[in-house]
Order: C-alpha cells, then sequence, then structure tokens
C-alpha cells in the first residue's frame, strides 16, 4: 500500500473516529450535573425564574436533547464550532486567541523533552553499569515520579521566589510594550519554567525507553557483524543500534505529541499560562458547552492526527514497514 | 521590573493642602480571579465581573462604611416625606467613554428598560416602582407605588450599572458587539482585554471629577493558582489581593511583610453572611430539634480561629452585625454537644444519615466541611460528605438535593435586599440557588418581612427587624455560621484604595500611589 492510500483510508477511519468522539463527547457533558444557565444564575448572586429561562433559551437548552445532539452534529459537520454565550465570542475564536501560547508550551517540551531524552538515554547505555550511568537513571527515575505541580510549585520557589532568576509565572512581562526581539526574548524567560517542568516527565520516559531499547539492540546479531567489519564505537550506536532502537520512542512521541493541545491543564494553572488547557478547565467548570466541546474535538484531531503522522514516521525511520503491507 | 512609578505634581507641594496631597500617576496591578466572563455590568453581576467593571462603569450613589449614600453620577437627591418619591440631580458635563454627554436619559434606559430585562435582583426591587421619569437633562425622578424602605441602597453600581442608551437601544444587549469593549462614566476606561492573562485599563482624561482619577492605568492580572498568586504579591507583581484571592493560611504570611497593609474594610455593603441550608422539607432536618442540635454540636469559634485564621464573626442569626437593623437579642447558640445529643434523644433521632454540601470555592470550604461533619459525628449525627464542583452545587442547592449545604449570600445592605429573600414563603422556587432553598414557611413572619420592607422611618423599621430575629432564630430555619471577612491586601503606599461599602468594587476613582 502507498502511503497516499494509507493517509486517504486513515482519514476516513480518523473523521468517523471524530464524529463518534464528538457524539460521545455530547451526551458525556449533558450527563454532567449542572448547566451553563445555572452556573451563571448562580454567579450573579440573584435570580429568578424568567432570568433561568432567558438564559436556556438563548443558549438553545430549551429544546429536546436529540434537537440539540442534531444541531450540534451538523454544526460540527459544517466545521462549526459554535458560539460561547458565556463569554460572548465564538469558539474558534476563543481557542485561536489560546493556541499559540499552548503550542509554543508543549512545543518546546517536546522537542526539549525528546531531544535531552535520546540524549542522555544513548549516553547512559553507552556506560551501563558505570557511575554516570547510574547518575542518569536515578535522575531519571526521580523525574519520573514527581508530580507535575509539586514540580512546577518548587521551581516557581527556588528560581523565582528566592534566586529571582526567571519569572515565576505569566507569558510575557504585561505593560512593558516589549517589541521585536526584546519582546521574544521576554516571552522565552518566561517560557523555561513551565517548559522544563512540562518536559521534565517526558525527557525521563524518553531516557529509559531509549536506554533500555539500545541495549536490547546491541545485542543482536548484526551489530556483532558491524563490530567484526571494524566500525567505531559510535558509528555503530549511531547508525546501526539508534536507528533500530528508536521505534519504541517514536510510539511514545506520537503520544505526547496528541497531547500538544490539550495536555498541559496543570502546567498552565500552575504558571498563569494563558492556554488551551485552562480555557478547557475553566469551561467545564461554568458548563459552557460550546467551549468545552469545541476544544475537545480540536484535541481529539490532534490526537488523530498525529497517530499518522506517527505511522509516517515508522516508515521513513524504518522502511520495512509498510513494504509487506 | 519597575512598578508604582509616580510622578510628582509639584503644585500640589506649593498649596497649603488640607492632608496629605494625593499624588498623579503610577499603575496598579490587581489580581482579578476569577477570570470574568465579560466585563458589561449590566449583563454580568458576578464578583470578579463588578471588581474590574466598577472602574467602568458607575451608579446614581456609592455608600460609605457607615451605609449613607453618597454622591456618584447623582451630585444630591431628595426623598419626599412619605417615602414615595426619588428625585436625583445628576452631575453636570458629564461624557460617556466614547464622548458621547451622559444625561437622566440614560438613567431612565437603564433603570426601566434594560436592567429590568437582564438583571434578576433589581427586577426585584423594581416591582415597588410605579414610573421612572427625566423632567429634564439632569434630573431623574423614581416614583414608587407604596414606600420601600431600603430602595436607596438600590443606587449601587452592581445593582444599578448605568449603561449607554446611544449604544444598546433597540439591540440585542446580550450579544451587542460594543460588550467587548464596554463604555461607561467611569474613572477608567477599557483598554484590552488578553485573555487570560490580563485586563487593562487607562485613565479617563474627560472624567467629571477634576483631577481624578490619580492613576494613569490599572491592570487586572489572571492568575489561576492561589499559590502564585501569593507568590505574584511577595515578588512584586501585583500590588493588591482583593479579599478572597489568596488562601487564608496565606494570609499572616504576606501581612507581615514590610511595606504590606490590610483591611477588612469595603465589604459592609455586601456584609457576606454564611450559613448551612437545612432541607426543611424531609430527613431528620425536618424536625426543628434536630436543627437545634446542629446548632449546639458545631464549634463555630474553633472554625473561626483554625479555619479562617481568626477572620470574620460568628453569626448570631440572619441579619449581619455590620449592617443596619442587627439585633443581638435572640436565643444564643453556644457550643454544647451535651445539649444537641438531650435535642437528638428527645426527637429520637434513629442515625439517619444525612449528607453534607461543601461550597466548592477551595480547601478552605473543604476544610470546613470537614469540621461540621466531625462535630456532628460527636453527637451521633450520622453525617457524610457529599462533595461536587460549582455547576453541581448549583444544580444540588437549586433542586433541594441536599440535606445541609454550605452557602453564603450578600445582605446588600438592607435585609429586605439581601435576608429576607431567603426565608419567605414567596421565595420557594426551584431553580436559583438565591431564595429560599431549605423550604422555610411561617406565613406570620411572612406578614412581617413584608410590613417591615415598607415602613418609612428607619426607627419602625429596626423595632420590626428585631422581632423577627428574635423569633427567626428560634425556628432555626438554617444554620448559621459567620460573618465572613475577605481582608485586602495591598502595598502600604497605595492610598485611598478601601473608601466605600463595597471597597474596590466600586473603582479606583479616589486611589493613589505615594512615591
Amino acid at each position: 500500500m502507498s502511503i497516499l492510500t494509507t493517509i486517504l483510508s486513515r482519514a476516513f477511519k480518523a473523521f468517523v473516529t471524530l464524529l463518534a468522539i464528538a457524539v460521545l463527547n455530547f451526551c458525556l457533558l449533558h450527563a454532567a450535573p449542572g448547566d451553563p444557565a445555572v452556573v451563571l444564575a448562580g454567579e450573579a448572586g440573584a435570580a429568578d425564574e424568567q432570568m433561568i429561562e432567558q438564559l436556556r433559551e438563548r443558549f438553545g437548552l430549551d429544546q429536546p436533547f436529540h434537537v440539540q445532539l442534531g444541531k450540534y452534529v451538523g454544526s460540527v459537520l459544517t466545521l462549526d464550532l459554535g458560539y460561547s454565550f458565556r463569554q460572548g465570542a465564538p469558539v474558534a475564536q476563543l481557542i485561536a486567541e489560546r493556541l499559540p501560547a499552548t503550542l509554543l508550551l508543549t512545543l518546546t517540551a517536546f522537542v526539549i523533552s525528546l531531544v535531552l531524552g535520546i540524549a542522555f538515554g544513548v549516553a547512559a547505555s553507552a556506560r551501563v553499569g558505570k557511575a554516570s550511568d547510574s547518575l542518569l537513571t536515578t535522575l531519571a527515575l526521580l523525574f519520573y515520579a514527581t508530580p507535575l505541580y509539586w514540580a512546577a510549585l518548587m521551581a516557581v520557589l527556588v528560581f523565582s521566589v528566592w534566586l529571582g532568576w526567571l519569572p515565576g509565572f505569566g507569558y510575557e512581562t504585561v505593560g512593558a510594550g516589549y517589541t521585536g526581539f526584546a519582546r521574544a526574548f521576554d516571552i522565552a524567560k518566561h517560557l523555561v519554567l513551565p517548559a522544563l517542568t512540562l518536559g521534565l516527565f517526558f525527557m525521563a520516559v524518553y531516557m529509559r525507553m531509549t536506554r533500555a531499547s539500545m541495549l536490547e539492540v546491541s545485542q543482536l546479531d548484526f551489530v556483532k557483524t558491524a563490530k567484526a567489519k571494524g566500525l567505531s564505537g559510535p558509528a555503530i550506536r549511531r547508525r546501526h543500534i539508534l536507528r533500530n532502537a528508536i521505534l519504541p520512542v517514536v510510539t511514545l512521541a506520537g503520544l505526547q505529541a496528541g497531547q500538544l493541545v490539550g495536555g498541559a491543564v496543570l502546567t498552565e494553572t500552575v504558571f498563569a499560562w494563558p492556554g488551551i488547557g485552562r480555557l478547557m478547565f475553566e469551561s467545564l467548570a461554568a458548563r459552557d458547552y460550546n467551549t468545552i466541546l469545541g476544544v475537545f474535538l480540536v484535541s481529539a484531531a490532534m490526537v488523530i492526527l498525529f497517530n499518522i503522522v506517527t505511522d509516517i514516521v515508522y516508515r521513513l525511520v524504518d522502511p520495512r514497514i509498510g513494504a509487506k503491507a | 521590573m519597575t512598578k508604582l512609578r509616580a510622578t510628582t505634581f509639584l503644585i500640589a507641594a506649593t498649596l497649603a493642602a488640607p492632608l496629605a496631597a494625593q499624588q498623579e500617576g503610577g499603575r496598579l496591578d490587581i489580581v482579578v480571579q476569577p477570570e470574568p466572563p465579560g466585563l458589561m455590568l449590566g449583563l454580568v453581576q458576578n464578583g470578579p465581573t463588578q471588581l474590574v467593571a466598577g472602574d467602568i462603569y458607575e451608579s446614581l450613589l456609592r455608600y460609605n462604611s457607615d451605609l449613607e449614600p453618597q454622591p456618584s453620577l447623582a451630585e444630591s437627591w431628595e426623598i419626599s416625606d412619605d417615602g414615595l418619591t426619588y428625585t436625583f440631580h445628576l452631575h453636570e458635563g458629564v461624557k460617556w467613554h466614547d464622548g458621547e454627554p451622559f444625561t437622566a436619559a440614560d438613567v431612565v434606559f437603564s433603570a426601566d428598560v434594560f436592567l429590568r430585562e437582564t438583571h434578576a435582583r433589581l427586577r426585584a426591587s423594581l416591582t415597588y416602582v410605579e414610573s421612572i421619569t427625566a423632567p429634564d437633562d439632569t434630573t431623574v425622578v423614581f416614583q414608587l407605588k407604596e414606600p420601600f424602605g431600603p430602595f436607596i441602597n438600590a443606587f449601587e453600581a452592581g445593582t444599578m450599572p448605568i449603561v449607554p442608551k446611544h449604544i444598546y437601544e433597540g439591540t440585542d444587549y446580550a450579544t451587542n458587539e460594543m460588550n467587548a469593549t464596554p463604555i461607561g462614566t467611569g474613572p477608567f476606561k477599557f483598554d484590552e482585554w488578553v485573555k487570560g492573562s490580563y485586563i487593562h485599563l487607562v485613565k479617563n482624561e474627560d472624567y467629571y471629577l477634576d483631577g481624578k482619577p490619580y492613576l494613569d492605568e490599572v491592570f487586572y492580572r489572571v492568575i489561576p493558582d492561589a499559590a502564585a498568586r501569593a507568590v505574584a504579591f511577595e515578588t512584586g507583581e501585583v500590588d493588591v489581593l482583593p479579599g478572597g484571592s489568596v488562601e487564608n493560611w496565606d494570609v499572616p504570611r504576606l501581612t507581615e511583610m514590610d511595606g504590606v497593609c490590610s483591611t477588612g474594610a469595603g465589604w459592609e455593603f455586601f456584609a457576606p453572611l454564611s450559613w448551612m441550608w437545612m432541607n426543611n422539607r424531609e430527613g431528620p432536618t425536618s424536625d426543628v430539634r434536630f436543627r437545634q442540635a446542629v446548632m449546639y454540636a458545631m464549634d463555630r469559634n474553633f472554625v473561626k480561629d483554625v479555619v479562617w485564621n481568626g477572620f470574620g464573626k460568628v453569626a448570631t442569626g440572619p441579619v449581619a452585625s455590620s449592617t443596619n437593623f442587627y439585633s443581638d437579642d435572640v436565643t444564643q447558640y453556644d457550643y454544647n454537644p451535651e445539649k444537641a445529643e438531650e435535642l437528638l434523644a428527645e426527637m429520637g433521632y434513629d442515625g439517619e444519615a444525612v449528607r453534607i454540601l461543601p461550597l466548592p470555592y477551595g480547601e478552605t470550604w473543604q476544610r470546613w466541611a470537614e469540621a461540621v461533619r466531625q462535630n456532628l459525628s460527636e453527637v451521633g449525627i450520622n453525617a457524610e460528605i457529599d462533595s461536587t464542583d460549582v455547576a453541581g452545587w448549583n444544580e444540588k442547592t437549586s433542586q433541594w438535593d441536599y440535606d445541609l449545604a454550605f452557602t453564603y449570600l450578600y445582605q446588600y445592605g438592607d435585609p429586605a435586599l439581601g435576608v429576607s429573600r431567603n426565608y419567605v414563603a414567596s421565595q420557594i422556587s426551584k431553580g436559583s440557588p438565591w431564595n429560599n432553598v431549605e423550604g422555610y414557611e411561617n406565613p406570620e413572619l411572612d406578614e412581617k418581612w413584608a410590613a417591615a420592607a415598607s415602613m418609612v422611618t428607619p426607627e419602625e423599621r429596626a423595632v420590626a427587624y428585631a422581632e423577627i430575629q428574635k423569633e427567626i432564630v428560634d425556628d432555626v430555619p438554617v444554620a448559621w455560621l459567620q460573618e465572613l471577612e475577605f481582608p485586602t491586601i495591598y502595598r502600604c503606599d497605595v492610598q485611598d484604595l478601601v473608601t466605600t461599602a463595597i471597597g474596590i468594587n466600586d473603582g479606583l476613582r479616589d486611589a493613589w500611589v505615594e512615591e
């Protein structure tokens, strides 16, 4: 099967999956107690029947459930994410406002964790059993086991409150009026702590996986052959072992990439990073149905997209995959 | 980052000005938590919205800490002797932020048209109003059908925000595009809202009071994590933590820092009072002896000292002691577990389980529920905690699906506005968490509440309300807990931050920064 037909068939399956997810999300959300009208009325500190009825009517909640569901599926099919009555703006706009901040954070964390994780994994496997290997694996275990929010708070305490090296939260210095390079530098400074915090866990995972996989592959016959040919250690590790050992890491990276949009709720909350995760969490608390469904749908689409990308990367890394199918 | 840069005006120093001369300039960074859903105060009336929008919108009056009316958009006002005619004389030369002139027509439109449709709490007060008219551009007359004592308290910014007629007349208010860029008459103008980060307001150069406001700009900062908000204050990122924006146990640490001040003032109008609704309809809580036993079983002083770090005051009844018409001549429910056990034995309580619904507003409330559960268990009440999120809490309380439910309510300066709604039978209505959720019915008292609201003189009303309080406290329709105190924490060089009975919510018209 060529890459093109693979992509086409996957895209069709993806479409069906996405639609099923949309319906499921809708049903689950409406099964939760409370609705946006009740929440808004609750916040107002006073409410009467007229107010609740008005709100329900405006949100379309006075319609029977199947009508609401039908309308929702219809709008999803036309790529219309709807309108957030709570925030008074189209959902697509709300998501678009938050998306750059989230992608900046999650992509940075992704790159950091992937590059450092693989590098440390290779380094540890080359020195297996030595002190430096033990140090790296111990550190990895520590990062792996540390709860994210605790690591985040400690990072703020040490680097922001005690040392004063880095800003503890926010996306940029508010009201500083930086432009161009100065602004980029300012954002970069704000990015360090959240990106590292978010990246540490996956870095540890990649490192452990790379190390284990490298050690396993290095026992195989073709590695002995390469040694017998007289190739140098680094060349064998890079061209023969790593290339074969990387597949499980690609699988995991695909999983992490799927969370690029919705997977940073905790980090965004602790560091006051104005991203999608917070939008999702706050909308959920407010039962802002359209916004949550919009974020869920975009997140689901990202997961599916990165599954496909992962499959393509498999083929590039290991041409044997797909050749037989 | 340099903050609080204030440029001194030398002229001020040369004048022999009374008190300290206010300095112009500077910026304030204030925490707003949670991020408001919108800033159009006529449409959204929650706390965070008013905190920010109180700078943008104004009403006719403000109230000092003794709840006496003060001028705002209205320069002066008269109430007729029969209590039926309220005449307001507006400031001249007031402009909307877009440059259009503000007139009495805007007031009539706001109160009679816009807010009647959008504002549930004001709508209740407006049922007493016969007509609202504007004899000329700077005069507004409210004609009442019958006297309504608390009506003078209805002109607070969150209760009756004056909105621009030229923008809203004839439009669909909820979807009007101008809601995103609110236009008011207040001391600060809306500049920018970066969702998830901050809201930026700038000085209104054309404000009608000479020299005010003093600050150049205000940033309302959105920081979703309570610990991060505390850190933001410690590191100097923000200058003001409005009441309730950090957890109670962080308050002593922050207020002990150098140059940090705090005040409990600015809540007199709202006077938040907390209680547990006890479902009067069914289960053990429908028995008055059980409800009294709950009152005796709770060690409310312990909660105040430990859970609330000493902030607040144990409540004696339905009316907060900081508001008018409070009376302490009522049965006192001191901590007395033996008495609670006696009452339970007398009613033959069989150990039927009761569910406690905590208020999902953070750690303090969760711990409070745990403390109460412990107290109740100690006298043999089989209580369990039934936790949920905000939407779930709203749903459960407004559908009466609870036994004991934590809540707190603002009193809005008068029992007829903020207290009676929780106890009169006409306010029993499913679907809202802000009425007689416990289902208490006492026709005799209902009449007394109604009579007290329409008495003309405060003296008569005080007598009537004292009688009501004495009676209702014996019935214990709800378990009154505590008058809440939410200290505002700020840097001491910020002056005149809290000057009215609603504190920062009234805007930063008078605030200035001392260099």
